[in-house]
C-alpha cells in the first residue's frame, strides 16, 4: 500500500504538482522539437528556401532510394554487431578473473573502470594519438615484430579504419560491461554453483544451466544500454575519422550531421531522423518482448 | 575438474590481471604523458615511452592562449544544468515512487526519451534555438542538458527513494508536517547519498557529451571536448594541445568516480545492480 492510500489525503494535488517541472522541461526540449522536424518532413525547407507547403511523402519516398543513408545504418549495425559481443565476451572474461578474492581487487577494479568514465571524444582523441602512423607506440610495437618499420595510416587505410575505431569503441566500453557482469557474478548463489557441480555438471553447463539465467537480468540491460549506446554512435568515430575515407566510417548519427549542419537538408533530415526512430522504436518493442525485463 | 593448487592459481590469476589492467590503462598513460612532453619529444620516432621530466609548458600554453575557457564553460554549463535536473528530477521521482503517479505509462514514456539518438533531438533543437537566439548560449546547452538528464535522474531517484523505509513518512505526516516538509524534511536528507551519487553522474553524462555542444556552440561557450576536436587540423595536430587539454578535462572525473567507487555499478547500470 502507498502512502497515499494509507494518510489522509488533504494535498490532492501535490503528486501532480511535483511532475510538472519534469513534464515541461522534456515536452519544450525534447518533444516539441521532435514534433517540429516530423512537420518538417513533409516540408521542402532547405539552406536557400523556406517552403512550407505540403509535399506529402516526397523526402520519404527518397529516402528509400538513398544509397548514402541505408549504408550509414549498415556501417552503424556493423559496428554494433562487432563490438557489442566482443565487449560482452571480454567484459565476461575479465569479471571471472576477478570474480574471487584477491588482495587489492578494489584497486584493479577501480583502475579498469576508468576508460568508460572518459568523454568518447577525449578516447578518440586519445587513440588518434597511439594509431599516428609515425609518432604513435601501436605502430612502433607492431615493428618490433616484424623486420621492417610498419607504417600503418589507421585511420585514413580502408582496410584499417574500422579495425581502429572498434578498438577505440572495445576498448572504452569493454570495462562497462566487465563492471556490472562482475557484480552480477558476485550475487550467484554459490551454493547452486557447488550443487551443480557435484552433480557433475562441466563449465558450460554450469554456465548455461546456473549461472548465465541468475546474471541475465543484469546482463540483459547492459546490452541493452550498450545497444542503444552504439546505434547512436557518433563521438569516436568523428575524432578518429570523421565518417572517411569517403564514407566508409558514416554512421547514420554522422550522416545526419552532415546533411542537417553541412548541407543544410532540413526536410531531408528531418524526414530522416523519423525514419530511424520509427525503426528504433519498432526494434526496441521487439527486443524487449522478447528479452522480457523485469522491471 | 582440474584445480591448480591455490597459490598457483592466485599468481596465475594476479599476473593476469596486472597485464590486463595494464593494457587497458596504457592509452590514459599515453594521453597524459604526452601532455608532458616536449615538443621533440611527441615528434620523436621511436617514440619517447616516457618523458625526461614533466613539464608544463603545454597546460601553460592553454592558459596563455585562453583556451582554457572552455573549461570554464563546461563547469558553468554541467553544473547548472546538473542542479536543475537534480531538483526537478528528484521531485518527479518522489512523486513516482510514493504515488505512483502517471503508472507505467508515465514512468516508460520519461524513459523512453533517453533512447532517442542525440542527433535526432538536436536538429529540430537547433533550427528552434536559432529562431529564438538561444545558439551559443549558455542557457540553451543548460536547458538541453537538464532535459537530456531528466529520466536518468527521475529513474535513479526513483530507486534510492523506494529503498527508504515509509513509516518514517507516515510518522511525520501524523506529526503534523505537510508533504512538502516530509519532502524537504525526511525524505531528501535520507537519500542524500544516492542523491550526491546521481548528481556527480549527472554531472558528467554533461561534461563529457559532445554531439548537443559540437552543435549549438560556437565561439562563446564551446565546452571542452569541442575544443578538443578543434585541434585536429587538416595538414597537422596540436598534439601536445590535444593532449593538455583532455588530460585537464579528465582529471576531475577521474577524482569524482574514483571517490563514487560504491555507487559506481548502480550509476552506470541505471540502477540495475544495487551494487
Amino acid at each position: 500500500m502507498t502512502a497515499a492510500a494509507r494518510t489522509p489525503y488533504t494535498d490532492r494535488n501535490f503528486k501532480y504538482l511535483l511532475i510538472v517541472p519534469a513534464v515541461a522541461t522534456i515536452l519544450l526540449v525534447g518533444l516539441f522539437p521532435v514534433i517540429y522536424s516530423l512537420i518538417l518532413s513533409f516540408q521542402n525547407v532547405d539552406m536557400m528556401f523556406e517552403d512550407t507547403s505540403f509535399q506529402g511523402a516526397k523526402h520519404y519516398r527518397a529516402l528509400i532510394g538513398d544509397a548514402r543513408f541505408w549504408e550509414s545504418l549498415g556501417h552503424t549495425l556493423l559496428f554494433l554487431v562487432i563490438a557489442l559481443p566482443a565487449e560482452l565476451i571480454l567484459g565476461l572474461a575479465m569479471a571471472y578473473l576477478f570474480l574471487d578474492r584477491m588482495p587489492g581487487r578494489q584497486v584493479f577494479v577501480a583502475l579498469l573502470v576508468l576508460p568508460v568514465t572518459i568523454s568518447p571524444v577525449v578516447a578518440g582523441a586519445t587513440w588518434r594519438l597511439l594509431f599516428d602512423n609515425r609518432f604513435g607506440p601501436i605502430n612502433q610495437i607492431l615493428g618490433w615484430f616484424s623486420d621492417e618499420p610498419v607504417t600503418i595510416l589507421w585511420t585514413i587505410d580502408p582496410s584499417f579504419v574500422y579495425a581502429a575505431i572498434l578498438m577505440a569503441e572495445i576498448w572504452q566500453w569493454t570495462p562497462f560491461m566487465f563492471l556490472l557482469l562482475l557484480a552480477a557474478l558476485s550475487n550467484v548463489d554459490r551454493s547452486q554453483i557447488e550443487a551443480a557441480e557435484l552433480d557433475g555438471a562441466g563449465f558450460w553447463r554450469r554456465f548455461r544451466l546456473v549461472i548465465l539465467p541468475a546474471i541475465w537480468p543484469v546482463m540483459a540491460i547492459a546490452i541493452l544500454i550498450r545497444a542503444l549506446d552504439l546505434f547512436r554512435l557518433f563521438d569516436v568515430v568523428w575524432a578518429l575519422t570523421r565518417g572517411g575515407p569517403g564514407t566508409m566510417t558514416e554512421t547514420f548519427s554522422i550522416y545526419a550531421y552532415v546533411l542537417g549542419f553541412q548541407q543544410f537538408e532540413t526536410s531531408y533530415t528531418a524526414a530522416m531522423s523519423f525514419v530511424v526512430i520509427l525503426i528504433l522504436v519498432v526494434t526496441i518493442t521487439i527486443v524487449l518482448r522478447r528479452m522480457e525485463i523485469e522491471r | 575438474m582440474m584445480r591448480p593448487d591455490r597459490g598457483t592459481g592466485l599468481a596465475l590469476r594476479y599476473v593476469a590481471a596486472v597485464a590486463v589492467t595494464l593494457l587497458f590503462l596504457f592509452p590514459v598513460y599515453w594521453l597524459f604523458m604526452i601532455s608532458f612532453k616536449t615538443p621533440e619529444e611527441i615528434f620523436a620516432s621511436p617514440p619517447v615511452w616516457w618523458p625526461k621530466s614533466l613539464q608544463l609548458a603545454n597546460y601553460a600554453v592553454l592558459f596563455k592562449d585562453g583556451d582554457v575557457v572552455t573549461i570554464w564553460n563546461s563547469v558553468v554549463i554541467a553544473s547548472v544544468s546538473t542542479a536543475a535536473a537534480m531538483i526537478i528530477g528528484t521531485m518527479c521521482a518522489y512523486s513516482i515512487a510514493r504515488f505512483r503517479t502517471g503508472g507505467n505509462f508515465f514512468t516508460d514514456w520519461l524513459l523512453s526519451n533517453r533512447m532517442v539518438p542525440p542527433i535526432v533531438i538536436v536538429f529540430p533543437v537547433f533550427l528552434l534555438y536559432v529562431k529564438v537566439g538561444l545558439v551559443d548560449s549558455y542557457l540553451g546547452l543548460i536547458l538541453l542538458y537538464t532535459a537530456f538528464n531528466l529520466p536518468y535522474v527521475v529513474w535513479m531517484m526513483r530507486g534510492y527513494i523506494q529503498d527508504i523505509p515509509l513509516e518514517l513518512e507516515e510518522s511525520a505526516l501524523v506529526d503534523g508536517c505537510t508533504r512538502w516538509q516530509v519532502f524537504l524534511r525526511v525524505v531528501l536528507p535520507m537519500a542524500r547519498s544516492g542523491f550526491f551519487a546521481t548528481a556527480v553522474f549527472t554531472f558528467v553524462f554533461a561534461w563529457n557529451e559532445f554531439i548537443f555542444a559540437l552543435v549549438l556552440t560556437r565561439a562563446e561557450v564551446t565546452t571542452f571536448p569541442v575544443q578538443v576536436t578543434h585541434y585536429f587540423g587538416g595538414q597537422s595536430n596540436f598534439w601536445a594541445k590535444i593532449a593538455a587539454m583532455s588530460a585537464l578535462g579528465t582529471i576531475p572525473i577521474f577524482i569524482a568516480v574514483t571517490l563514487l567507487q560504491r555507487y559506481l555499478v548502480r550509476g552506470i547500470s541505471l540502477g540495475a545492480v544495487k551494487g
